[in-house]
This record gives C-alpha cells, structure tokens and sequence, in this order.
C-alpha cells in the first residue's frame, strides 16, 4: 500500500466496488477500503435483485445465484394470497460470493484492495477532503488522494466528516432482523413472499426469499416510528412462532435500510457519496443492490474523469447525472410509499379482494398498486409513471 | 468514578454490547455522529450524545437501553 493514491474508495460493499472498478477503468490509482475481515460477509440483505438491473455490472453466474424468480405472491393480513406473474426475471442472490466477485472486478481493472482497514478519519485542508485516516490492523495510518468516495453504507459517517448531512430521519429507517433458515418445506422456490399487516409488520413489509434446497431469507423492516413502541426482533419472532416453530436458522442478523429520497447533498469538495450511505435505496422496496451498483458507477466513472482531466470541478455533475438516471424515480416511490405507509389491515385485504377479482392476466404490480390507491388519485399519478412498461 | 459529560450532563443511553449485532441502523439515524462502530466494536462518544433516543428507537433487536441514573464510566 502507498500513502497516496487517486481515488480512495471506502467500504466494498456493491456501490464501493463498482465505484472502484469504474474509477479504475480510466488507468488512475485507486485504493478500495473495507473495515471488515472479508468482503461480502457478513451478509445484511435478502438478497433479491431484478436481472435486468445488475446484468450490465456483472454477468449472471450460477455461483451466486441461488434461485431464480418469476412470481410474487402477497399475503394480506387476513391470509389471502394475491400471486402476479413477474414478467422480468429476479434472482435471489448469495452476497457472500456476489459482492466478493464485485470485488475481484475492480481489482482486476487496477483498484487496490484492503480489508480490516477501518477509516476513522478525513483528512482536510482548506475545506478540501484531501485523503482518509485509517486504522489498518491495528495501525494509524493516512493516506492522502485527490477524490473520496464515501460508499460505507448504512451508517454513513464518513460524509459527516466532511460536513455533509447524512444522518437519516429514525422514521425512514427500516429497522430489520432477518434469518436465513432451513427445512422451509411449503415455498415454491421461484417465488418471492411477501406479507403485510398491523401484526406482521407495520409500515414495512415481512418477507420470504427461497435460495434453494429448502432454505430461504425470512425477515421483516419496521419504521423507528414502530420501532419506539415495539421492536423488529418481537415482530420477527412472533411470525416465526406462528408460521416456522421449529425451523432451524442458520445465520441471523439485525440491519438497517434507509428508505427515503437521497440526501440533499451527495458531494462536496473532494468527497462524493454513493450506495446507502448516500440513500440511494428505492424507499418504496427497499432494495438498494441494484441502486447501489448504478450510483458507485456513476461516482467512479465522474472521479476517474475528474482525475483525468486534472479538476475536479467535474464531482458536481455526480447529483445531476444520479438524479436523472434514479435520483428522480425514487422522489416518485418516496411518495408512494408514504401513501401506503399507514394502511389498515381491513385496507390491505379489501385491496387482496379487488385484485382477486381482476382475470390472471390484469394482476401486474401496476394494477395492484392502482387498485390500492385509487382513493388518492395524485398516487395514481406517480404509479402511472413509474410502472409503464 | 464520573458522569462523562455528554450536551444535557450526563450520559443516559447505554449499549450492551455482547447482544449487540454491529449492523449499523443506530449510527445512521444518530443526529450527533456520537455512535463508533468498528467491525466488531460499538461505542457511544459520550460528549457527542445528547439523549435523543432516535438509537434506540431503531435498533432492530433492542440492545440500546434509555439509562434513567445515567452510566459511571
Ligand atoms: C435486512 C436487509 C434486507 C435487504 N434486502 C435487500 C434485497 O433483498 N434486495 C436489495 O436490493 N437490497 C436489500 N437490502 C439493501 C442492501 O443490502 C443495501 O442497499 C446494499 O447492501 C447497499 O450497498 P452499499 O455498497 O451501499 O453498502 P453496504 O453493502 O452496506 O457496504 C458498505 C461497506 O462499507 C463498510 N464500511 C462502513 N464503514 C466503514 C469505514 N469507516 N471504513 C471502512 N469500511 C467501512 C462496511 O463494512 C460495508 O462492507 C437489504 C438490507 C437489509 C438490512
Ligand atoms: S441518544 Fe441520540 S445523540 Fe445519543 S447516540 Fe443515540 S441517537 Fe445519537
Ligand atoms: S442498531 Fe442495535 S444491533 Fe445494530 S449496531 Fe446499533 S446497537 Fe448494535
């Protein structure tokens, strides 16, 4: 390791190693830091991504996909079950080997690669991010750069260093508790679950993922909001009592996703922000792989141009170009999301009853979500433009 | 032994860390950056903290605790 290079990436997450790798792409030197032992581990996610989203990052491979998706089903509160057919093709994901692989792309275009290096620090001089302070196995360390890229995730600390605002609301943040378990014996394994209600999970949504062999991602997010009253681990266990006794867990974890629209300012002097710690998430799903991955390439791509052309000035294209290529749609699942946050259980069934109705061929996301918001028709709007297919 | 002294004078959030699972949902929503969190190590910076409660408010699995007395550190 040096103790200059131009362009510091923190945290190997899917933003930080796509940022790293098309930062790299432009022949710059770039380091690519994670505080963790290994990358892609441990795993904080449910793994599900839409293919045709993260297929122009990596090209699909077996190794880390474990299931491959084509329907939906919604579970309404009082257990009746809407199922839509998915026109696209999802996969249920084994980070583990995803985000590692991520990882080995940037390293094989020229980014430098360091776990258990935990940055604690910014360096800063006339209001410039001028590199990071680290702590590298147990040592202090500074290394110097031209441009940082802030890709540490859900905690976003690193972007406050430089005076940005990135803590979010304790209302948009879903507080989650998953498990990956075994003996799951009654999913089909090219089905996405999800349920909804006041008992399962209030203002958020609980969730079964199948990953094959009779092993599945099982987990739910609650708003803080719920959370002052009642914690996402008691929501968990009460589903899991209900539904899954004795079904054997083989990890179990807490996480959290920031669902909201992303932060007002994504860069500043010297520093950009990209992935969660920038809030790029849709708010609507809380799926942030995807995102992640569009936002770090953009941010890489800018950083390598910047340090090419020898200014950078060119960091402050990075909102506009996010902004027009998701930033704008995730303002529309913002709203839709809000919209649909305080549901009743009685309002959740009455939506499965409609949509029941529809013939198999009308029950697409787009109508589910008309028929749920047909009372407020400046919804209707937003799922108009965001579900035209 | 003290009061660390933290905005309001002392500090009564308190984080028990052998439950605690580092996932980083409480240092996201701490208005204060008064939340470290190393690859297997949580900390509260107590002359940051000023008892808001947004942590425990969000921590999935409830290991952060409101402290009525306050915690001698
Ligand atoms: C329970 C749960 C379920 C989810 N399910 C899905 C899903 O099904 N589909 C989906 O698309 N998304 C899902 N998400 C969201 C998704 O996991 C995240 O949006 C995604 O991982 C974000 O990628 P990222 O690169 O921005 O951040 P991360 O993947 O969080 O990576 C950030 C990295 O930065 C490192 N880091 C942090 N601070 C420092 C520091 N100071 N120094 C060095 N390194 C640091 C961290 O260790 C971490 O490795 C889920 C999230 C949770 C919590
Ligand atoms: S109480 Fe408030 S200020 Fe203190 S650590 Fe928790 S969120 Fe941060
Ligand atoms: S939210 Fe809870 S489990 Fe997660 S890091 Fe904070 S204290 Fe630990």
């Amino acid at each position: 390791m040096k103790n200059y290079y131009d362009i510091i990436v923190v945290g190997a997450g899917p933003a930080g190693s796509v940022a790293a790798r098309y930062a790299a792409r432009h022949g710059v030197s770039v380091l690519l830091l994670e505080k963790d032992r290994d990358v892609g581990y441990p795993v904080r996610c449910g793994e599900a991504v839409n293919k045709s989203r993260i297929t122009e990052f990596i090209d699909p491979d077996e190794k880390w996909i474990c299931a491959h998706i084509n329907k939906f089903r919604f579970v309404a509160p009082n257990d009746k079950e809407v199922t839509l057919q998915f026109r696209e093709e999802g996969y249920i994901l084994e980070r583990r080997i995803f985000d590692y692989q991520l990882a080995k792309l940037a390293s094989e275009e020229g980014a430098e690669v360091v776990t258990r290096a935990y940055v604690n620090g910014l360096i800063i001089d006339e209001d410039c991010v001028r590199g990071v302070k680290a702590l590298i196995r147990g040592e202090e360390i500074k290394i110097k750069s031209k441009i940082v890229i802030a890709a540490d995730g859900v905690e976003s600390r690193v972007g406050r260093w430089a005076g940005l605002k990135t803590h979010i609301d304790f209302r948009d943040m879903e507080s989650c508790v998953q498990v990956t378990a075994s003996n799951i014996n009654n999913i089909n394994p090219d089905t996405c679950y999800f349920y909804f209600g006041e008992n399962v999970a209030p203002s958020g949504y609980f969730w079964i993922f199948p990953k094959g062999n009779h092993i599945a991602n099982i987990g739910l997010g609650v708003s803080g909001i719920i959370g002052k009253k009642k914690s996402a681990l008691k929501y968990f266990n009460q589903f899991m009592e209900r539904r899954y006794p004795d079904a054997p867990f083989l990890t179990s974890i807490a996480g959290g996703v920031p669902c909201s629209v992303t932060l007002k300012k994504i860069s500043s002097n010297g520093i950009i922000m990209t992935g969660d710690a920038a809030r790029q998430v849709n708010p609507l799903t809380g799926g942030g792989i995807s995102s992640g991955m569009i936002g770090g390439s953009i941010a890489g791509d800018i950083a390598g141009h910047s340090i090419k052309r020898n200014t950078t000035d060119y960091l402050s294209k990075y909102p506009e170009l996010w902004h027009q290529q998701v930033g704008k749609k995730h303002e529309i699942y913002n709203r839709i999301k809000n919209g649909i946050y305080n549901f009743t259980d009685d309002k959740f069934n009455k939506i499965a009853d409609s949509v029941l109705k529809l013939p198999d061929d009308k029950r697409t996301l787009r109508n589910v979500f008309t028929t749920a918001l047909i009372n407020q028709p400046s919804l209707l709007l937003d799922v108009a433009k965001v579900f035209i297919y | 032994m003290e009061y660390k002294q933290a905005k309001i004078g002392k500090l009564l959030i308190e984080i028990i860390p052998d439950r605690c699972d580092f996932c980083g949902c409480c240092v996201g929503v701490c208005p204060e950056d008064a939340i470290e969190l190393k690859e297997a190590e949580i900390r509260i910076i107590a002359e940051n903290c000023t008892n808001c409660s947004k942590c425990i408010w969000s921590c999935p699995i409830e290991v952060i605790k409101f402290n009525k007395e306050g915690i001698l550190v």
